[in-house]
């Protein structure tokens, strides 16, 4: 058997997974740098990276029983995202392919969580909604790459809601992220208070919307319950908007949901509903896959090992704002 | 007869009071909250055909309003015989696709020009007549405004739905598009430019912000 063996670090997560050249994942470490008041210091986080970094990748060994001799690629998230943290990432993949003398793979991040999605939940050709705290694209492939039909024009989504959370002095912990807390929150509202919706084309802002909810905040007119429902409520129907509309402008038959914010359940049913009205089969890709992790960067490196795509050490430099759709991705048939 | 089942609307061909219209009907979206979804549909039937006369004042083809009914969410509209210029963009020579977005982009300059914000510059949202008049359609995320920033998030949109749809061709039909735009909008364009560049270089993850401005 062969093996890919993948490392993430764009952000606050470092992770190593390990997939055979068949497409078993084998290992999916994940380390995550919490901070309880939120928000992602680079430098802090690309230091927990290095710590964490030879840890981790004993991890993932012992849980793929399998030896390092027996990897036959490295591959590393080679952006976008932040850069300390990705060139920590890139050091550790570039010592492990030297010492291993085994050529490098660099990995458009996004295009792993496209990859990662498709291979665990069995899409073949689906309209993508990436959503996380530093991505917000809606996506289809077209003519050799994933295309993207919409995006913020601004501040993403998970980066709209961590934002809020921390305004209104909540703490987040392992295992209960902001997200989380919203969610449960947004349950419990009831009360819906109007905030701006803005749809622009097939794109989106959010940074307008934040002001607005924090202003409500502010006021103590609402609960915190009552806010975080219309919150959640516009953006999540904001999303689900251009998702339709891209859906209805390529005409694919499959709709998939993945990035930190895919965990949310309200954002889930809202886009079963539009997948349901097109005949889409509606996919959600699970946690741990949804989340950055090394399994999908692992995977994506077998695919783009296979067509060649390998970079050598002294030209592996990170790119820091690496767009999805400059990508060529040759392994996706038309 | 249903015609095109869009991501917000039904489209009907239909015969009213002997002439051929489009009945465009606005469909509940059961997935958000029913206040929200009751506001979008009546905001956008209330304001599209606003804008889309305003349109026509300022010289910009669009079918002419026969009817609305906000309760409803359904406008009556003229029919456009003619082609999408989505499906027959990227079949053109480049002489006539660079000519046909410079006449799109002369049109944008003169919505501009009167504080009319399309809000959706699709090529799939413009129809080509046999006569070589280009239609705008879609009018429903419209706004009114005089505003850099909601003209350059105008164009910008122009220049993305290029690179979506028309990815060989983006390049040199953007720049048609923008000399078009020039002629009508006038001197003020670099204004509007230069605020694309600053709308582009904002975005999260943009090539754009490489460059150094």
């Amino acid at each position: 058997m062969e093996y890919c063996l993948g490392i993430e670090s764009t952000a606050d997560d470092f992770s190593v997974g390990i997939a055979s050249f068949e497409g078993e994942i084998l290992a999916n470490i994940i380390d995550a740098f919490i901070s309880e008041t939120g928000g992602i210091h680079p430098r802090e986080a690309a230091q927990h990276h290095s710590q964490v970094a030879g840890k981790v990748l004993a991890e993932a060994f012992k849980k793929a029983k399998i030896k390092p001799k027996e990897i036959k690629v490295v591959a590393f998230s080679q952006g976008p995202g932040l850069g300390p943290c990705l060139r920590t990432g890139a050091t550790v993949a570039r010592a492990l392919a030297s010492y291993l003398g085994v050529p490098l793979v660099g990995v458009n991040h996004c295009v792993a969580h496209i990859e990662i999605g498709k291979l665990i939940t069995g899409a073949k050709d689906p309209v993508t909604l990436y959503v996380s705290g530093g991505n917000t694209i809606v996506s289809a492939f077209d003519a050799g790459r994933y295309r993207v039909f919409g995006e913020t024009l601004d501040i993403a989504v998970g980066n709209c809601l961590d934002v809020f959370a921390r305004t209104a002095g909540l703490r987040q912990r392992e295992g209960m992220p902001f997200g989380a807390i919203i969610e449960k929150l947004a349950e419990k509202g009831s009360r819906f208070v109007p905030l701006p919706y803005s749809v622009k084309g097939m794109d989106l802002s959010f940074s307008g919307l934040l002001t607005a909810a924090i202003e409500l905040l502010k006021r103590e007119e609402y609960s915190l319950e009552d806010i975080a429902f219309s919150l959640q409520e516009t953006v999540f129907a904001m999303l689900t908007e251009v998702t339709e509309r891209a859906l209805a402008h390529t005409e694919k038959k499959e709709v998939l949901l993945t990035g930190g914010v895919a965990a949310n359940k309200r954002l889930q049913e809202m886009l079963r509903r539009i997948a349901e009205e097109h005949n889409a089969r509606f996919c959600v890709v699970p946690k741990q896959y949804a989340l950055d992790n090394g399994a999908m960067i692992a995977w994506t490196g077998v695919l783009a090992y296979k067509h060649g795509q390998t970079v050598p050490i002294e030209r592996s430099f990170v790119k820091l704002r690496w767009r999805l759709d400059e990508v060529d991705v040759p392994w996706v048939k038309e | 007869m249903l015609i095109k089942k869009g991501a917000e609307a039904n489209l009907y061909l239909k015969e009213w009071h002997g002439r051929k219209v489009i009945l465009k009907h606005r469909i509940p979206k059961k997935y958000r909250l029913k206040i929200i979804d009751e506001q979008i549909r009546q905001y956008r039937t209330l304001h599209e055909p606003q804008l889309m006369h305003k349109a026509k004042q300022a010289g910009v083809p669009t079918p002419t309003i026969f009817m609305v009914d906000t309760a409803n969410t359904t406008i009556i509209m003229e029919y456009i015989e003619g082609k999408q210029v989505k499906l027959i963009l990227n079949e053109l020579t480049k002489k006539e696709r660079i000519s046909l977005c410079k006449k799109i982009g002369r049109l944008i300059g003169k919505l501009h020009r009167n504080g009319i914000i399309h809000g959706d510059l699709t090529t799939s949202n413009m129809i080509l007549t046999p006569t070589g008049k280009i239609f705008f359609l879609d009018f429903g995320l419209g706004e009114f405004s005089k505003e850099l920033e909601a003209m350059g998030v105008d164009l910008h949109l122009m220049k993305r739905a290029l690179q979506s749809t028309h990815f060989k061709f983006a390049d040199e039909c953007f720049k048609a598009v923008l000399n078009g735009y020039m002629e009508t909008f006038g001197q003020e364009t670099e204004k509007v430019l230069e605020k694309i560049r600053e709308i582009e270089r904002r975005g999260r993850y943009i090539a754009e912000r490489k460059e150094k401005p």
